[in-house]
């Protein structure tokens, strides 16, 4: 009886020790739901979900303040990823958030740009280059198509383009749907 | 682990394997190997694609109405490592325009329009005296230059992979003359035909990596190029290179699946022959080597197998590149009558094409015409009944039934895990699906949109790191506003401060100067 008691102590207690080393040692510093809700976001940083960026808004839904379904660029695919890893029931995209689109890009029309550097503080990946009184460009790879540049523009230089996929783009298509 | 699998990787071709499932195919190639491969004639233009290997479009590197000599470079590549695409013949350029281009969407894409000038001239040539004493880089380099992709179909750059083979300690080098897919027979010709341009470009390859070996296979059922191979590797008195004959069975020719059958060993999943020492090349690669190499002719011709009961006479041609393929079936005597499909690629890969004025591209291994006896009526899809007959045919050890599953599903995790991306799109389990579901269609979708869901998993990323760098830097921006007002604050402070001090010293000396008077 005596041992038994004194070894479920002594079992007790390094375990104890253990856990409270551990806790320590292998601390996470950020939230790792905040992280994972960010990872499926698409990073556009356009704002449209009425947060200040992906990361505020993965936040927000982390503590129950948004919904899933604010995500416009993210679209009906980034919802449901988001109620996979939150096991909810996915809902349709709120319009009052906006649409979902195909994916552009900005093309600033280089003759109108009269270099007000507007556009540039505006665009939330430092995609547009460019300086004062100087024609400004944007950086077609980094582009994540949020919009943010064309409010400011005064002269109405900037449009959202889709690209076409050129061939070697092209992939396969989903086969036409038969029985399983 | 790794050592081990190298170690066993060395003997290649000392005992034979089996690789998992195939399948025994009716080989139809006796058909297209009856007379020698001829060159086509002259065609009145050519339309060479700017897309012509793995990756993005070419570059246009002429415009209209300029000359060019057969060899000059029409573009460059801007990825893979670079490399060309080059004049098939002399001429001027009479448009850089829109027209099919022998791919499988159908879709049209840039090419270089030619009207030859009836000279064929090439440009000036630059031979390699002596290929034996020159360094393995140069040879790389000369490989990059000449426009040469595996022509075994898959079109990867072979200078791309012969630079990053030779950061690896290669040990053997394997051609593969394997034709395993029916009624194509361009390598069984090529390896009869032209064996010391195989063995030369064998060794020449060989030096480029630093290879110790090479091992050339064929299928047992190749008679006549066992022999001619062996005589070339004798009179060429080079030591170290073995003619390997494996077992035809649909698919060996498949670079995993070769390397199984020799070696015993399997690629692993994810990982490059490259990393057991070993690199693959096609037979026809090395004879474009040779040329390249010894005469200084980048790519511009490749030998095509024009078959199937839908042309009047089967044969194998070198044509350029750029030619019509409608030129190639006239040079073949013309469509049967009742011709009803044109295919690029054999029966089991290949993809059907919409016109024969589509062109010769490096990928054309063979021109397929199937009449409408050979065209097996579309069958109703079933539901799949679990036979699993897929999974036993499947040379990549995959369960096809699974994937179906997951991928009509748009389960991707489960795809992925479920070794999506090692599908070699043979088309066995197509093949053998006794409910007819177009498995190799769905795997051909699932593949395409794993890589594209990739991209976009790394394009996000980099906007997530560019945001926060900018949040970063707007942060400091704004910490270095507030300290720069502060210090301006703090001299304004110190300044009215000297200021009062000094009026306060004056009215110090005033005072006194008034007692003082």
């Amino acid at each position: 009886m005596l041992t038994a008691i004194i070894l479920i102590t002594l079992l007790g207690s390094i375990f104890g020790l253990g856990l409270g080393w551990a806790a320590g040692k292998f601390k996470v510093a950020s939230d790792p739901v905040v992280d994972q809700i960010d990872s499926v976001l698409p990073q556009t940083q356009c704002g449209q979900c009425n947060y200040p960026g992906c990361r505020p808004y993965a936040e927000a839904i982390a503590s129950g303040e948004a919904e899933i379904n604010q995500c416009p660029p993210g679209g009906e695919a980034g919802i449901k990823a988001l109620a996979d890893l939150l096991g909810v029931e996915p809902t349709p995209l709120n319009p009052e958030n906006g649409k979902e689109k195909p994916k552009a890009v900005a093309v600033i029309d280089e003759q109108t740009c009269i270099g007000c550097t507007l556009c540039i503080q505006a665009c939330p990946v430092d995609a547009i280059v460019g300086a004062a009184k100087l024609m400004h460009t944007v950086i077609e790879a980094e582009c994540t198509g949020c919009d943010l540049c064309l409010p400011p523009c005064p002269v109405d230089c900037i449009d959202m383009v889709v690209k076409a996929p050129e061939v070697s783009e092209w992939t396969w298509p989903r086969p036409l749907a038969g029985n399983t | 682990m790794k050592h081990d699998l190298v170690k066993q990787a060395r003997s290649a071709g000392e005992h034979l394997y089996h690789f998992h499932g195939g399948l025994r195919l009716r080989h139809n190639k006796k058909i297209s190997c009856q007379i020698p491969v001829e060159k086509t004639p002259l065609a009145t233009r050519y339309y060479v694609p700017l897309l012509q290997q793995s990756g993005r479009e070419a570059e246009p590197l002429v415009s209209a109405g300029q000359k060019v000599l057969k060899g000059d470079s029409l573009g460059c590549f801007d990825h893979f490592g670079g490399g060309h695409v080059h004049a098939p013949t002399s001429g001027s350029v009479s448009a850089i325009a829109s027209h099919p281009i022998s791919h499988p969407s159908g879709d049209d894409g840039r090419c270089v329009v030619i009207r030859p000038d009836g000279l064929d001239q090439w440009r000036e040539l630059e031979p390699v005296e002596n290929w034996e004493h020159a360094d393995p880089s140069e040879l790389r380099r000369i490989i990059r230059e000449s426009g040469i992709v595996g022509l075994g179909g898959a079109v990867f750059p072979t200078g791309f992979k012969v630079d990053r083979a030779s950061d690896h300690a290669i040990h053997t080098l394997i051609l593969n003359g394997s034709e395993c897919e029916p009624y194509i027979s361009c390598d069984e010709m090529l390896m009869r035909e032209q064996p010391d341009a195989i063995i030369l470009g064998a060794r020449i390859l060989q030096k480029a990596v630093g290879a110790s070996r090479v091992v050339i296979a064929i299928e047992d059922q190749m008679g006549v190029v066992n022999t001619a191979l062996t005589s070339a590797v004798k009179t060429s008195g080079a030591e170290n290179i073995d003619v390997i004959k494996v077992t035809t069975i649909y698919p060996e020719g498949g670079e995993k699946q070769l390397i199984k059958v020799l070696t015993g060993v399997e690629v692993p999943s994810g990982g490059r022959p490259t990393d057991l020492g070993l690199l693959c090349q096609n037979v026809a690669t090395a004879t474009a080597v040779t040329r390249a190499v010894l005469e200084g002719k980048p790519l511009v011709e490749r030998i095509v197998t024009v078959t199937g009961s839908g042309v009047r006479k089967p044969r194998n041609l070198l044509a350029q590149i750029g030619t019509p393929i409608s030129n190639l079936i006239d040079q073949c005597g013309g469509y049967a009558p009742d011709a009803a499909r044109l295919i690029l690629g054999g029966p089991m890969m290949g993809y059907a094409l919409a016109s024969d004025s589509n062109p010769v591209i490096k990928a054309a291994n063979c021109i397929l015409v199937l009449t409408e006896d050979d065209i097996q009526p579309p069958q109703p899809e079933m539901p799949c009944i679990r036979c699993g007959e897929c999974a036993r045919v499947c040379p990549a050890i995959l369960l096809p039934q699974a994937l179906n599953s997951s991928i009509r599903s748009e389960l991707w995790e489960d795809a992925t895990e479920l070794g999506l991306a090692d599908c070699i799109e043979c088309g066995c389990c197509d093949f053998v699906c006794p409910s007819h579901i177009p498995l190799v269609d769905w795997f051909r979708f699932g593949k395409a949109k794993l890589r594209s869901l990739k991209v976009e998993r790394e394009q996000a990323e980099a906007a997530r790191e560019r945001f926060e760098a900018r949040e970063i830097r707007l942060e400091r921006v704004k910490r270095e506003r507030k300290q720069r007002i502060a210090n301006k604050k703090a001299a304004m402070q110190s300044d009215r401060e000297k200021q009062q001090k000094i009026a306060a010293a004056i009215e110090r000396v005033r005072s006194r100067k008034g007692e003082d008077s």
